[in-house]
């Protein structure tokens, strides 16, 4: 009796991270759109945008992490920490898709065509 | 503090500090930042059935700080007490509750571990960070602390050691 008790109260718990979890990814998934470019942060201020539709490869951060932006997708290509994890991350092409290098504090964030305006005076 | 008090705890501290130092030779499974085992936290579940909360809560504290000063840096050192922090004021809370069993509030635990982390990364580079990773960080919580409550509730049930 003790154990069904419980095992009910774990199912609950347990049942809701993944039940919030699926629900935060549908969300995300429905109010992304395509992006129309990048946002550079270091330490939270913005210090470049640059186009999804211009390719190009740029140095961040006096070279810290290097840039590349191909055919509507951006990815980091380059990074001086150890795990590089931000070039693990792959490619981001998607409004509100974010690549993180904790270590630079450097974040670039795609931003939706719609958006810009909004963010620029936030 | 007695000898056989003393000698447990240190043991512990030193085991959350080798799972902390194998878990960081292991490469990433997933490229997302903060995603990982959380194998010290087995140390940390165990230790809190064992020993009670406030043995616990030292060997967490103690793995924190000792664990970032040999092989983080005090960037890592912030992320990972804010995780630590949380996480472990929620699993202490649930535990007293007593309707939870191990993997529940290790599950708690893992997840509070990330959005401590996040929440952190969020105050220090003061962008908001938190929606787009929060899905993945809640998930990778969930089931990294269902395998870490598996495996602390057989520790806890085979080792015997009376504090």
């Amino acid at each position: 009796m003790e154990r069904d008790r419980k095992k009910h109260w774990d199912l609950l718990l347990i049942g809701g991270c993944l039940l919030l979890s699926a629900i935060l990814f549908t969300f995300s998934y429905l109010t992304s759109g395509e992006g129309a470019g990048v946002i550079v942060r270091v330490n939270g201020e913005e210090v470049e945008r640059y186009s999804l539709y211009d390719n190009g490869t740029y140095e961040l951060n006096g070279g810290t992490n290097t840039l590349v932006i191909e055919n509507g997708a951006a990815w980091l290509s380059h990074a001086d920490c150890p795990d590089s994890l931000c070039v693990k991350q792959g490619k981001i092409r998607s409004n509100g898709q974010v690549i993180t290098c904790l270590p630079n504090k450097l974040t670039v964030t795609v931003y939706g065509s719609e958006e810009s305006e909004v963010d620029l005076i936030s | 503090m007695k000898a056989s008090k003393l000698s447990i705890l240190s043991l512990s501290v030193s085991l959350a500090m080798i799972l902390s130092f194998v878990e960081s030779q292991i490469p990433p499974l997933v490229a997302i930042p903060g995603v990982k085992m959380g194998l010290a936290n087995i140390a940390v579940v165990f230790a809190l059935y064992k020993m009670g909360w406030k043995y616990a809560a030292v060997i967490s504290g103690v793995r924190v700080f000792l664990v970032g000063l040999l092989f983080g840096s005090a960037v890592s050192l912030l992320y990972s007490t804010a995780g630590a922090v949380v996480s472990f004021l929620c699993m202490v809370l649930l535990k007293k509750t007593g309707r939870f069993s191990y993997t529940a509030v290790s599950v708690a635990g893992g997840v509070m571990h990330n959005m401590g982390q996040i929440a952190m990364a969020c105050i220090l580079m003061s962008t908001n960070i938190l929606k787009y990773y929060a899905p993945f960080l809640i998930l990778s919580g969930t089931l990294a602390g269902i395998v870490i409550g598996l495996l602390s509730a057989v520790l806890v049930k085979r080792i015997n050691v009376k504090v």
